[in-house]
């Protein structure tokens, strides 16, 4: 049974001089506690889906549906992390974590608590009173993390959410939320240009054409990854033969657009 | 040992600062010292006609009698009244719609030409207007002060309110947030810095404003004492008022500065 589902969705972006076509038919659908990831060059429109299932912008063809109820008036939550932890620097971390319960008035003293226990679980107490400019990058993202878990959503967006770590602190975030979310049986879309991040991550992959994007391949990450940790998947053989597969597919779309150029 | 040496270095830098911040402080009070003095031995020699530079000592002269007899106390409280007021509306009016802008962007577009001519436009030619609108009492000065400081204050927060990184307001649309919701939790604070420097600004303009709007209908105030000294050519009492809004103005800015470094502190 499907539980988010996108129906030749298309996306065009419009400006005085003419309009780009963004997304072109897609059309996809996610189990519940699935994990997904969208590949893709630059420019794909990976960005543009997520916020569309967002429900932060309204695609211009197509609809989507979140459990058989279309996007827009669903009143399940949906958690959205972006590249950049945007926490709000005039707050606390406990206020930027409460910011969603407040503007949807759901604050109570159990989602404090909630939200304290939240911030155990990702390996940071006593940080509850101090401001994001104490914190550093991984610190701050593992926040942010809190932030889109706090309403408890069923669905969860993450836009490139690790890609503005180092390398050592991207594994470790990668296997606290692999995890996470495993416990918490989330649904999760990933967008990425990290093709190990993909394959780690997900069940499946998708891969994106750009100009306009839409999906070229499916991968189906086998069983023996996705039961292991982001970190250990990266060590298992079946991972390499997966990363060249996408690697080659990657790489052919690109010799084929320097053909057109 | 070592740190002895580390302490050692530290005390070396703040004797450096220190004596930096002596040297320069000698400099200031050095050149206001050869100016004032320029200005009186020129005019004790006749290289200016004293009648119209006056001179120091009977600028201070009159000061001295003035603030003895207390006839400067009206003038001062006056001009200063309506400056302070001039300033805290056109402050808080210029916010206010750089917020109705934002709000609607609508609005603002229709609005777009309005500004652009109000703002090119020299405020002061409006001076004449706002005599017969609001009558030639202080509400008219006043109307001037915050004119001149309005516009300007409208333009810089709006513009500071479009500044706003959109992505905190992604972050806060993904929870269904309402606009207002978006303003208050994101918009309003992260323009906070903006809005507190235009205060500066504003100090500045709105003592424009008030002298001009002083010059034009008066009977009273600093601005009036000028325009009055100029037309009886008393140039002792022009200077002396000239002085006087110097050092309140330079008072006043001062306070400001306070009040930003408090409301930054406070509020980030």
């Amino acid at each position: 049974m499907s539980f988010l589902t996108l129906d030749h969705v298309s996306h065009h972006y419009f400006s005085k001089n003419g309009f780009t076509k963004a997304l072109d038919n897609i059309s996809l659908s996610v189990k519940e506690g699935e994990f997904i990831s969208l590949l893709g060059p630059s420019g794909c429109g990976k960005s543009t889906i997520l916020s569309i299932i967002a429900g932060i912008m309204k695609q211009t063809a197509g609809d989507v549906y979140l459990q058989h109820k279309s996007i827009s008036n669903t009143d399940l939550s949906i958690g959205y992390m972006l590249q950049q932890d945007y926490l709000f620097p005039w707050k606390t971390i406990i206020d930027n974590i409460l910011l969603g319960p407040r503007i949807q008035n759901q604050h109570t003293d159990e989602t404090r608590a909630r939200a304290l226990e939240l911030l155990e679980v990702v390996g940071l107490p006593n940080v509850a009173e101090k401001y994001p400019s104490a914190l550093s990058g991984g610190m701050r993202q593992r926040v942010a993390l809190v932030r889109t878990l706090i309403n408890d959503p069923k669905l969860l967006l993450l836009d490139e959410p690790f890609s503005a770590l180092d390398y050592q602190t991207k594994l470790k975030l990668e296997n606290l939320v692999a995890k996470l979310f495993k416990n918490y049986h989330k649904t999760a879309v990933l967008v990425t240009h990290d093709i190990g991040e993909a394959i780690a991550m997900s069940d499946r992959v998708f891969i994106m054409n750009a100009n306009p994007g839409s999906i070229a391949k499916v991968f189906e990450v086998p069983i023996e990854l996705r039961n292991e940790t982001p970190i250990l998947v990266r060590k298992h053989q079946k991972y390499q033969l997966l990363f060249d597969k996408i690697w080659e597919e990657l790489d052919k779309k690109e010799s084929a657009s320097k053909v057109v150029f | 040992m070592k740190q002895k040496t580390d302490q050692h270095l530290f005390e070396n830098y703040k004797r450096h600062l220190q004596r930096e911040k002596k040297v320069v402080i000698t400099w200031q009070v050095a050149i206001l010292i050869f100016f004032v003095a320029l200005w009186e031995v020129a005019s004790r020699f006749y290289w200016i006609d004293p009648l119209l530079f006056s001179s120091p000592s009977k600028v201070i002269d009159l000061l001295i009698t003035r603030f003895a007899n207390g006839s400067i106390f009206g003038h001062l409280s006056i001009t200063l009244f309506e400056t302070i007021l001039g300033f805290i509306i056109g402050t808080i009016g210029g916010i206010l719609i750089a917020i109705l802008l934002w709000s609607s962007a609508r609005f603002s577009k229709v609005m777009d030409p309005y500004l652009v001519v109000f703002n090119a436009m020299p405020k002061v030619a409006l001076g004449p207007i706002l005599i017969v609108a609001f009558g030639p009492g202080y509400f008219s000065i006043i109307a001037m002060g915050f004119i001149i400081s309005v516009i300007v204050t409208t333009l810089v927060v709006y513009s500071a309110f479009n500044e706003v990184d959109p992505n905190y307001e992604k972050v806060l649309r993904s929870f269904g947030a309402s606009k207002a919701q978006i303003f208050r939790e994101a918009i309003f604070p992260a323009a906070l810095p903006a809005m507190i420097s235009t205060l500066k600004v504003n100090v500045g303009l709105s003592w424009v404003g008030v002298i001009v709007g002083e010059y034009l209908v008066s009977k009273q105030g600093l601005g009036y004492l000028i325009i009055y000294g100029f037309q009886v050519f008393d140039f002792t009492l022009v200077m002396a008022s000239l002085v006087i809004i110097a050092i309140l103005a330079a008072i006043m800015y001062k306070v400001v500065e306070r009040l930003e470094k408090w409301l930054i502190k406070h509020t980030t």
